[in-house]
């Protein structure tokens, strides 16, 4: 029944375009075709309004006088700098808080989620409460709840008290005792440096050893004698050049001693405990998911329960546990752009915050903006994914 | 046989024994876990002096050291307890912002309905899903619009009239009450659009009944929709600048979900897609705006997308914070979607396949219906962090609940030594509240899914 029909000239496009390698050539023409014409119609319709609006366009901004103070700064910085320093002093405040989060949100993290899993009711439980009560609560809620109701609730300086002697918390930050240095300060510092890296040199050669001849050195001792005691020694050989610096009251001031602002630690405070609460969970799944047999095994060997805990059941959950706790990373470090809500000068807040308002360069600013923090994210996932494959299983 | 001769045995029952000592009650057990081991007792001190130091004065701060009631400062000031009346005072304003007080039955009436849409969609014995999700997804976001904003957009050019004299040519004025102007725009545009996709369409070999079915369906949906924003109801308009509290949380967290779902859904198929370009832009977007943090997607909504547009198009401050969160939303949505779109197993697509479905029906007959269901509580989860960032917006000077409570300490009147706390304290338990029963909901469904004798 079948008959060759000469089809009609539509009808043999239609065919043609029937062919779905054609059709998805086809398609993908003109997604790309749609995408470039409207970031053209973009680009043409910013030129126009840049025009009318006449603001600048360039990053010559950077190299202009900034014209605005910082209340916190790891490198000199004055008002009379450029936009550029700004860029950078926020930058740095960004890593520092963002590396002390990951520090405090690793180890409440791990703490807690081992305490979730203690077969201690009680502990169990109250672990338990802590990742309900912080997971359910908006991160920008407790960063307020630290800064304005913790924070701002503290006593002035004047009417503060000292606790543990020498730490004052007042409305106004935290006065801790400060190092001063005298000449050949450096020189305990140079000590201290040398004893951490050579105990670190002395526990990979001694873990190497145990590997190659099975002889177990006590190279612990030796790093700890070594931490303690080589800057010692080299504090009573260069006569005490270190002292410690004690804020003290003056008036309505503290003189001495260094401040930690209350910005900075509401948001570290904030950051972390947040953070830590998906941490414990990640943990506590990590540690769950290693099967019960792994750990009847190794007690049926004769491990004992740390060694049970430290050989068999830790490195399984590890393999688990780091590929999430990566993203938990990155959202911490991401989320400390929520400093702009208290005024605590990180990146964000000097950059796309202050010197947006200023230079009105919005395109400029936050397409940087946003490069800087997917830079930070990209390296930190890189960094993460290395050690990941350490960890993973090898051969597989 | 005579039984007296057995001397052996008993004629009279066994003392009773004592009962054995019990191991294995609630009591000893809880007495096992607390005190088993030196440690263990440590932790149970531990643990309870934590208890002892948050627990009570909590306690006291909430309700027995509190004030309950008052008109001013002045008689929570002798109190160290949380000052209640502060709240009272300034419920409205968390709850609505600056909406005015003779309109607050829109807002009420927008609450209502969605809460009567979500329940039974929630529930997963409850009938009607697709309509209901139809109901809640296209039609509540209208129903909200005109009530929220007054409606009357008074619109008078829709395609034609932005590059011709429209008006010039097919005159104006009401018929039925909508403006002639527009609505004759309207249709010549979708009359001028159907034909030319209807010839793309033909040459691409495509199927020309269904092709005119999507285009009539797109169109009058989008009638509808204008339909219902057009006219004038006799609601006052509300600008957006007075919106503010709940209102606001709901309004960001609604718009949300509701455009990142089908977005989210159009993203991870792209992703997944066999086409290079298409995947490519897909994973771009996706990854973009994942690895940014919100804060700098609303604040490229707010100040950066403005630069972009037109001149003359102006954009409401609300209305681009929108913008900004259906783009991240849509982006994590993504990511959720793709996870169920992997568990799918090959051999659904290659059954599929076999019967001759093409792409969409594959796709949205088979693929999409399990690989959603998988994913609900991922869903619930990505909602839960939407509802936690919407309080991000107060950044760009948006005044959610978390704003207008910020703005609230400021007022002299209410200025104590508890007045940020007892407000914390109280916006706390409404976070809390949504976040944790959302999380109990997303576990609940996961056991659903996960239960022996399904899938």
């Amino acid at each position: 029944m079948a008959e060759i029909v000469d089809r009609p000239l539509l009808g043999r496009i239609g065919s043609f375009f029937a062919d779905p390698r054609v059709r998805g050539i086809a398609i993908q023409f003109a997604l790309l075709a749609g995408v470039i014409s409207l970031g053209w119609l973009f680009y043409a319709n910013a030129r126009q309004n840049l025009a009318v609006q006449n603001t600048a366009t360039g990053f010559g901004f950077f190299w202009e006088t900034a014209g605005f103070g910082l209340s916190q700064s790891l490198i000199p910085y004055v008002e009379s700098a450029s936009y550029g320093r700004a860029f950078l002093v926020g930058l740095l405040n960004t890593l520092l808080v963002s590396a002390l989060g990951i520090i405090f949100a690793t180890i409440i993290g791990f703490a807690v989620g081992i305490a979730r899993l203690s077969s201690n009711v009680l502990l169990a439980r109250l672990a338990g409460a802590y990742v309900e009560a912080l997971r359910n609560l908006p991160v920008l809620f407790q960063i307020l709840f630290w800064y304005l109701a913790v924070l701002g609730a503290m006593p002035s300086a004047s009417a503060s008290k000292p606790f543990l002697g020498a730490i004052y918390f007042t409305n106004r930050g935290v006065l801790l005792p400060q190092f001063t240095f005298e000449p050949g300060g450096a020189t305990v510092f140079g000590a201290l440096a040398a004893a951490i890296l050579l105990s670190v040199t002395l526990g990979i050669r001694a873990g190497r050893r145990r590997a190659r001849t099975g002889i177990r050195m006590p190279w612990r001792r030796y790093a700890v004698l070594l931490i303690f005691g080589l800057p010692a020694v080299a504090f009573i050989a260069t006569g005490s050049p270190v002292s410690l610096e004690l804020p003290e009251l003056r008036g309505f001031n503290f003189v001495g001693g260094t401040r930690v602002t209350p910005e900075f630690l509401a948001l570290l405070f904030a950051l972390s405990t947040y953070t830590a609460a998906f941490i414990a969970e990640i943990v506590r799944a990590g540690f769950l998911a290693v099967p019960r047999g792994q750990t009847e095994a190794a007690v049926s060997l004769g491990l004992r329960r740390r060694a049970t805990l430290r050989l068999v059941v830790t490195p399984q959950a590890m393999r688990l546990i780091v590929p999430p706790l990566t993203s938990q990373y990155l959202n911490l470090t991401k989320n400390s752009s929520l400093a702009a809500a208290i005024g605590y000068p990180d990146f964000f807040y000097v950059f796309a915050g202050t010197t947006l308002n200023q230079t009105g360069q919005a395109i400029e600013i936050i397409a940087v903006t946003m490069a800087v923090y997917l830079t930070i994210s990209l390296l930190t996932a890189a960094f993460m994914n290395w050690y990941n494959r350490a960890v993973a299983l090898k051969g597989s | 046989m005579n039984e007296n001769s057995r001397a052996f045995v008993r004629t009279e029952l066994a003392p009773v024994e004592p009962p054995p000592f019990v191991t294995d009650n609630a009591l000893a057990r809880l007495g096992r876990g607390l005190f088993a081991s030196p440690l263990n007792v440590f932790m149970t001190f531990m643990s309870g002096g934590i208890i002892a130091l948050i627990l009570p004065p909590a306690v006291r701060f909430l309700f027995l050291d509190a004030t309950w009631e008052g008109s001013s400062r002045d008689e929570c000031l002798p109190n160290a307890g949380a000052c209640w009346p502060f709240i009272y005072a300034k419920i409205g304003q968390y709850i609505y912002g600056f909406y005015p007080v003779a309109e607050r039955w829109r807002p009420n009436a927008v609450f209502a309905l969605g809460a009567l849409l979500l329940v039974p969609l929630l529930i997963p014995a409850a009938p009607w899903k697709r309509m209901n999700s139809l109901l809640f997804f296209g039609i509540y976001p209208v129903i909200s619009f005109v009530l929220l904003t007054g409606g009357n957009l008074e619109l008078h050019a829709f395609l034609l009239g932005r590059f011709i004299d429209w008006p010039a040519i097919a005159g104006s004025g009401l018929v039925f009450g909508l403006r002639w102007d527009f609505w004759s725009d309207f249709v010549a545009s979708a009359v001028i659009i159907t034909l030319a996709a209807s010839a793309i369409g033909a040459v691409f070999g495509a199927e020309l009944r269904s092709l005119l079915h999507a285009m009539l369906g797109l169109f009058l949906s989008l009638a509808a929709v204008l339909l219902a924003s057009d006219p004038d109801f006799g609601l006052r308009s509300v600008e957006t600048r007075l919106w503010g509290g709940f209102l606001i949380t709901m309004v960001v967290a609604v718009t949300g979900i509701v455009v990142s779902l089908p977005l989210g859904i159009l993203l991870a198929l792209g992703r997944r897609s066999r086409l290079p370009v298409v995947r490519l832009f897909s994973i771009i977007f996706i990854e973009f705006w994942r690895g940014v943090p919100v804060i700098t997607v609303l604040f490229f909504a707010t100040y950066m997308l403005p630069l972009f547009l037109p001149r003359g198009l102006h954009f409401d401050t609300l209305l681009r914070a929108l913008v900004g969160v259906a783009l991240f939303s849509a982006a994590y949505m993504a990511e959720v979607v793709r996870g169920g779109l992997q568990a799918i197993p090959r051999g659904q697509y290659e059954a599929a396949n076999a019967l001759g479905l093409g792409y969409w029906r594959t796709m949205s007959l088979v693929i999409l219906p399990q690989a959603l269901a998988l994913v609900v509580p991922g869903i619930v989860n990505n909602f839960i962090g939407l509802f936690k960032d919407t309080t991000l917006v107060l950044i760009v000077a948006i005044f959610d609940l978390l704003g207008q409570l910020r703005a609230s300490f400021s007022d002299p009147n209410w200025s104590t030594p508890v007045t940020a706390l007892t407000g914390f304290a109280f916006a706390g338990m409404i976070y809390f509240t949504f976040c944790f029963a959302m999380s109990r909901y997303a576990l609940f469904v996961e056991r659903r899914v996960s239960a022996p004798g399904r899938g």
